[in-house]
């Protein structure tokens, strides 16, 4: 990549990110823009994929919400992610978690945590 | 005023609102104000503007007699901008990225990216055939004109042939950011050509 576009990311990216592992847990508090107000809403959810380098690096956090599985797709470095909390360690043997979503019930959001 | 710049790549930035917008970098020059043709002397308006260097012994004499007429050092690509009314610059001006600061749009022309040979259903978007159930028709133009009359090929009919490898100008791009330090020009959305080639930069036309 360009040393160019290197010092342009630069400038829009995060200096401290969590380390994150497929698996996790994570809270993600982002800033919602309602007309002219502003507020914050917590996002937390298990952490199915992490794609994309630099600036765009994005993760896909799936929780289930009253029932329903709701998976949402946040840019690490996005200015509206205000704070960013691993609150459970999980152990993945893979890179994606596409697996989860056809799982049902207790299971839906199990990853093993034993070592 | 049309500049010269270089297409650096792709990346993303973060807008005020922390919305995640794709943008183009484009190196702007600098680039030197060689010569200014008016209608009195070269017969039309223009730019003569001048990018990067080039050593002197690469240069030959024709060449280095042109350079010392105009009085520059030898330069890696000289090209002309052509304009309707006597551009506001003047000889030995150097031209970069603050030409672009407090500007909203800008048009920029470039060569697209050469895709060879291709068929008519990249070329043209084309549906082609159904493909399967026996129908022997996959990716071909259909009908190329009727029969007895005319008994020839329209003109202009869209057949498969070269594709990319033109100029093109993209309109009314938005300017995210004029970066001074870096001396780019970050536009959103694409711009044609690949990496690294030239590309023109203009204020939009259409646009303010």
């Amino acid at each position: 990549m360009s040393v160019l576009i290197k010092k342009v990311e630069a400038a829009y990216l995060k200096n401290e990110v969590p380390e994150l592992a497929i698996g996790d847990t994570v809270r993600a508090t982002i800033k919602v823009i309602e007309g002219e107000k502003e507020r914050l809403q917590a996002f937390e959810g298990v952490l199915l994929a992490l794609q994309g380098t630099g600036i765009n690096r994005t993760m896909k956090l799936r929780k289930i919400s009253f029932g329903i599985g709701v998976e949402r797709n946040i840019p690490v470095h996005s200015p509206r992610l205000t704070e960013l909390v691993v609150t459970k360690k999980g152990r993945a043997r893979r890179a994606k978690l596409y697996y989860l979503r056809s799982r049902v019930g207790k299971e839906a959001l199990k990853t093993k945590n034993k070592i | 005023m049309k500049v010269l710049a270089t297409k650096i790549g792709m990346t993303s930035v973060f807008t005020e609102k922390g919305l995640r917008v794709p943008v183009t970098l484009l190196q702007v020059g600098p680039s030197k104000v060689l010569d200014l043709k008016t209608p009195e002397k070269g017969g039309y308006h223009a730019v003569v503007l001048g990018f990067g260097a080039r050593k002197a012994k690469k240069v030959t004499k024709a060449q280095a007699g042109n350079y010392k007429k105009i009085g520059t050092e030898p330069v890696r690509i000289m090209r002309e901008a052509r304009s309707e009314e006597a551009p506001a610059v003047t000889v030995g001006q150097a031209l970069d990225v603050s030409l672009f600061e407090g500007v909203k749009f800008v048009d920029v022309t470039g060569v697209t990216i050469g895709k060879g040979f291709q068929g008519v259903v990249k070329k043209y978007r084309f549906r082609g055939g159904p493909g399967g159930h026996g129908s022997n028709f996959h990716r071909r133009l259909g009908s190329a004109g009727a029969n007895t009359d005319p008994a020839r090929v329209w003109k202009g009919k869209k057949m498969p042939g070269r594709m990319g490898g033109e100029n093109r100008t993209i309109l009314s791009l938005e300017v995210v950011k004029a970066d001074k330090e870096n001396n780019l020009l970050l536009v959103k959305g694409s711009v044609p050509g690949s990496r690294n080639t030239l590309v023109w930069v203009r204020k939009a036309v259409k646009r303010t």
